[in-house]
């Protein structure tokens, strides 16, 4: 009897414990792997400091979440390329485009023997063309009157998956290069004119840093993490560049003066003498009008990210927002109701 | 029914006549769903890729240009690739496999037989990434350092050409025969012990050598068997998706040499769903996956004539 009473109480307590389970409210979000690394910080962090709010955020890829978000399945999304109008005109609604912090993408070589390349943009494009095909053609060699580059084949490597690096990447191409803007264009996966396809980040790494006289392209940090040689780049001020926090938030600033107000905007190849050229914003995407209360719920937490969270970029590779795009998205964020 | 079990019917009584039929129907149903779960999954697959169908027809399976920027989409290339690399993990695994068996279930002593079995069936639990991975570090290393060999002395045959990457259709193949080498060995060693030993032993008894027990008797006997072995792991070999993508170097690319990289049709789909943001895109890729099931359907519906045929045959014989 007692064990049968001990039952009874056991299951009271549970469905207690369920019942107060239930007022801590969740917020659901979706989309770009890029940024996954902070996300996952930030919301574990806040919920530390708000025991009640718990935030999901599963990263499905920049594609998921905008197709999550324009059927409201779930709460916020998130994505590395800013939606197209096609795109936007789809949503029911006023969908924003909260910028949150910037990465960015560095060409990774394996010369033996070789550091400190120095690329172009144009020159770039090429070889991820196929019309540059050995490192001592004279294109590479003009840029790098100082190195020794071998009479070797380059071997490409690029992104097999879908992925906002190559988006990010792409874009940079399409803007310095009228032919690869012609001929491949920009997209998330596009029709690779050359090259070999790595699964991932740590594939096109892995790859590179197994297969002599390659060249590919990946996040910084993982640059880093493997311990790839990663080329300066000529910035649009002709100045050579290798990416690191100051040189991204450079070309953030350099593009902040003429932001528009929807922050849907490519920072690459931007102005100003220590802009990294290759870099980019991610969006959070968040509709100004939430149900039931959410929208406080995010507000509130955009604004710790702002005050708080941005600090915590730095030491996972990804670099903060410049104080005038702050100001600006500090404004943007009250409208969300 | 004969009037003389009529008997033990009526003694049965009618209770369990009900229950039978209960059972039989509750049956009829589990197969019944079976089968509606892979026509509902074919119906979606359809239902979901109607656009591409629309706006390519069946030239969606036969051109090979792949670019969701410009929204056209040619399956060729992956399928292609697919083919190949399974065709080639089978031409590498069945010798291997079947050579195996026949040394476990004929000639290796029981012991030793069972031992080596418990390590093949380990083999076969390894899960695919970490094959991939394998792959990866020590396969791809090791084909990138025979590939300059082999265009130099077999270079003039169209397979063997092209450069030194290490990844491509033969390194795909590679690990796919690795992965399916397991399943082969393991069941035609089954298969094979399950020769009635009577007929063995009288071939003996006649005075032929283990070889030709082997090849007259065993063999034939356990044909069906390891044909069905041999087309259950090219089912294998055919939707492998993650081993093949990190090897085959994902180049959506029709070409006869086994040594460029190419692209898999399980693998295009694993690698562009996640960020496929346009509809016709993420449409082409469902397309994709209803192509794969047909080929695999069309491959079993093929290894089915196949076995029923060599079981005609046998029985024949």
């Amino acid at each position: 009897m007692t064990i049968k009473k001990a039952g009874l109480w056991l299951a009271v307590l549970s469905c207690a414990a369920m019942a107060s389970a239930e007022s801590v409210t969740t917020l659901n979000g979706a989309g770009a792997t890029f940024p996954y690394p902070i996300y996952s910080k930030w919301f574990d962090e806040y919920h530390k400091l708000k025991p009640d709010l718990q935030i999901n955020y599963q990263s499905i890829g920049s594609g998921g979440g905008i197709r999550q978000i324009t059927e409201r399945t779930v709460d916020f999304g998130a994505t590395d390329g800013p939606m197209a109008d096609k795109q936007l005109f789809k949503v029911d609604g006023k969908l924003l485009h909260i910028p949150t912090v910037l990465g960015a993408v560095v060409p990774v070589y394996n010369i033996k023997g070789i550091s400190g390349l120095k690329l172009g943009g144009d020159v770039l494009a090429d070889v991820f063309l196929g019309k540059i095909k050995r490192w001592n053609d004279p294109a590479l060699a003009k840029l790098n009157p100082d190195l020794e580059l071998p009479d070797a084949p380059i071997a490409v490597v690029r992104r097999a998956d879908g992925s906002g690096t190559t988006y990010c990447f792409v874009d940079y191409l399409s803007k310095v290069s009228p032919e690869w803007k012609k001929k491949v264009g920009l997209g998330t996966s596009v029709n690779w004119p050359a090259g070999l396809g790595g699964k991932g980040n740590e594939g096109v790494a892995g790859l590179v840093k197994q297969t002599p006289n390659s060249i590919g392209y990946v996040e910084l940090i993982y640059a880093k993490q493997n311990d790839l040689e990663y080329a300066s780049m000529r910035n649009k001020a002709g100045k050579f560049v290798k990416a690191d926090l100051p040189s991204v938030s450079a070309a953030a600033a350099g593009a902040a003066k003429t932001m528009p107000k929807d922050y849907r905007v490519s920072i690459t190849d931007a102005p100003g003498d220590g802009a990294y050229p290759i870099s980019t914003f991610t969006w959070l995407l968040i509709y100004q009008n939430n149900s039931a209360g959410k929208g406080k719920l995010l507000k509130n937490f955009l604004r710790w990210m702002l005050k708080d969270g941005q600090g915590m970029a730095p030491n996972l590779g990804y670099a903060p927002l410049p104080d005038s795009v702050k100001k600006m998205v500090e404004g943007t964020i009250e409208t969300i109701k | 029914m004969k009037p003389s079990s009529d008997g033990l019917e009526s003694g049965a009584g009618p209770r369990e006549q009900a229950g039978d039929r209960l059972f039989k129907l509750l049956l009829l149903g589990f197969g019944l769903f079976v089968v509606a779960l892979a026509l509902a999954l074919a119906c979606e697959l359809a239902a979901k890729s109607l656009k591409i169908w629309k706006e390519f027809g069946f030239s969606f399976l036969w051109t090979s240009v792949w670019d969701p920027v410009a929204e056209q989409f040619g399956a060729l290339p992956f399928i292609y690739g697919t083919l190949m690399s399974s065709a080639l993990a089978l031409a590498i695994a069945a010798p291997l496999g079947i050579g195996s068996a026949i040394f476990l279930a004929e000639l290796a002593p029981r012991k030793i037989s069972d031992i080596c079995c418990f390590f093949i069936e380990l083999l076969a639990a390894v899960p695919s990434v970490i094959l991939g991975l394998m792959g990866i570090f020590i396969l791809v290393p090791a084909v990138r350092s025979i590939e300059p060999t082999l265009t130099r002395f077999l270079g003039f045959l169209p397979f063997f050409r092209g450069e030194p990457y290490g990844v491509g259709l033969l390194t795909a193949g590679g690990i796919l025969a690795l992965m399916i080498l397991p399943y082969i060995t393991s069941i035609t060693r089954e298969v094979l012990l399950s020769v009635p030993r009577p007929l063995k032993e009288g071939m003996l008894a006649l005075g032929a050598t283990h070889w030709e027990t082997v090849r007259r008797v065993s063999l034939p006997y356990a044909r069906s068997g390891i044909a069905g072995a041999v087309f259950l792991s090219l089912g294998r070999a055919l939707g492998e998706t993650m081993a093949v993508t990190m090897v085959i170097g994902n180049v959506p690319r029709v070409s006869a040499s086994l040594l460029d990289p190419a692209y898999s049709m399980a693998s295009v789909i694993a690698n562009e769903l996640s960020e496929a943001v346009g509809d016709l895109h993420l449409e082409a890729l469902i397309a994709m996956g209803l192509a794969l099931l047909a080929i695999t359907i069309v491959m079993n519906g093929l290894a089915r004539l196949l076995i029923d045929q060599a079981v005609k045959k046998g029985e024949r014989a």
